[in-house]
């Protein structure tokens, strides 16, 4: 029901361009990369376990493809202008999730911004 | 080259084992890290990764390794009762000689860890190749493992933390411990403690699989006395050292 609300609304607010009314819609920006490891309707669905079962691959069996990484949705997703996935209400994760109330916990302890962008920032 | 020639030249490069080679197409060979792992399968018992620490060679008063550390895993570098140090510089002294040793600690990876044995929820666990780890997603911050840990290698994180390095996500409220720089060592490269005191001339850590005869710290461990700190607790710490 909820990935039938955010795909529903994600068509509305890309043929209309800007959100309308009363409820505020995601913003999707464009990403980096050429197209998704997976079709865009997949991965609304079920990016969450996509995720979870690379985690438990990477972390216990120390497999690190970059196919279905964490570290790989962020190197493409970051946005043009905060540089991160989650860091203003318009980045990529952020928007989603504000957008379907579901709290977001991954950047508690990930980077939210690709190797690069933190190498530039970080304290020598 | 002959074909015949060719196809024994592979044969004994697979067979040497020195480095693990996969052939995807006629004359055209995949070679996999030193450590034979092609990218995408999972780690194996077969390799026990481990550090042999000389401490004849560490320099007192050098701490390059623990910067390196705090540099790599974005740790503070404070040393509060509240601030993460996954490695420390100790100087020993004996008493009655007057001998002094310089040598790193941090976590052992104890082949029998006690900090596995007491998580309440499997977060502390031994990844197959000998390396111990906190599954931070499953960490429930309960701290079990810091009390049983008996090198004191284990630290919470009390506070927040931001820019963290991609490859090593740290967060508030987890335990976390020296990884053997595993993100690196998935990659083929050495942990950044070592790499750090071979840049400074010491090269008193070394780096390897302690079940590989032909490794560089199994030749060192069979021909020079180490010593397990604390054998008595027969953990089998995957961490050696050497002159003290």
């Amino acid at each position: 029901m909820l990935g039938l609300a955010l795909g529903a609304g994600w068509a509305v607010s890309q043929e209309r361009g800007a959100p309308a009314g009363r409820v505020p819609m995601p913003v999707i920006a464009q990403a980096q990369g050429e197209k998704c490891v997976e079709p865009a309707d997949f991965m609304r669905r079920n990016h969450m376990q996509v995720l979870m079962f690379h985690r438990d691959r990477t972390m216990h069996e120390g497999v690190r493809t970059t196919q279905h990484s964490l570290k790989g949705c962020v190197e493409c997703h970051a946005g043009p202008k905060t540089g991160t996935v989650a860091g203003s209400k318009d980045d990529f994760c952020q928007s989603c999730h504000a957008y379907a109330a579901v709290s977001i916990d991954c950047f508690e302890c990930h980077a939210p911004r690709p190797k690069q962008a933190v190498a530039r920032t970080r304290r020598p | 080259m002959k074909a015949t020639d060719k196809a024994r030249r592979q044969f004994l490069a697979l067979a040497g084992g020195a480095v693990a080679t996969l052939t995807i197409a006629p004359g055209v060979l995949l070679l996999a890290p030193a450590h034979g792992r092609v990218p995408g399968e999972p780690v194996t018992g077969k390799v026990r990764w481990g550090l042999l620490i000389d401490t004849t060679k560490c320099a007192t008063g050098c701490d390059d390794c623990v910067t390196a550390c705090n540099r790599e895993n974005g740790l503070s570098g404070k040393t509060r009762p509240t601030d993460a140090q996954w490695i420390r510089k100790i100087e020993l002294k004996d008493l009655r000689t007057g001998r002094q040793a310089s040598l790193p600690m941090m976590c052992q990876h104890c082949a029998a860890p006690p900090c596995v044995d007491v998580c309440p929820t499997g977060a502390s666990f031994k990844r197959a190749d000998g390396i111990v780890l906190v599954d931070k997603h499953i960490c429930i911050g309960c701290r079990y493992c810091m009390m049983a840990c008996p090198y004191k290698a284990r630290s919470l994180v009390h506070e927040a933390v931001t820019d963290q390095n991609p490859d090593v996500p740290r967060g508030k409220g987890t335990v976390e411990s020296c990884t053997l720089c595993v993100h690196r060592v998935d990659r083929g490269d050495l942990p950044a403690c070592v790499e750090a005191c071979a840049a400074a001339g010491h090269h008193a850590i070394v780096f390897g699989d302690l079940n590989d005869p032909n490794s560089d710290i199994a030749k060192r461990i069979a021909r020079h006395q180490t010593k397990q700190v604390r054998a008595d607790f027969a953990l089998d710490p995957g961490v050696r050292y050497h002159g003290i």
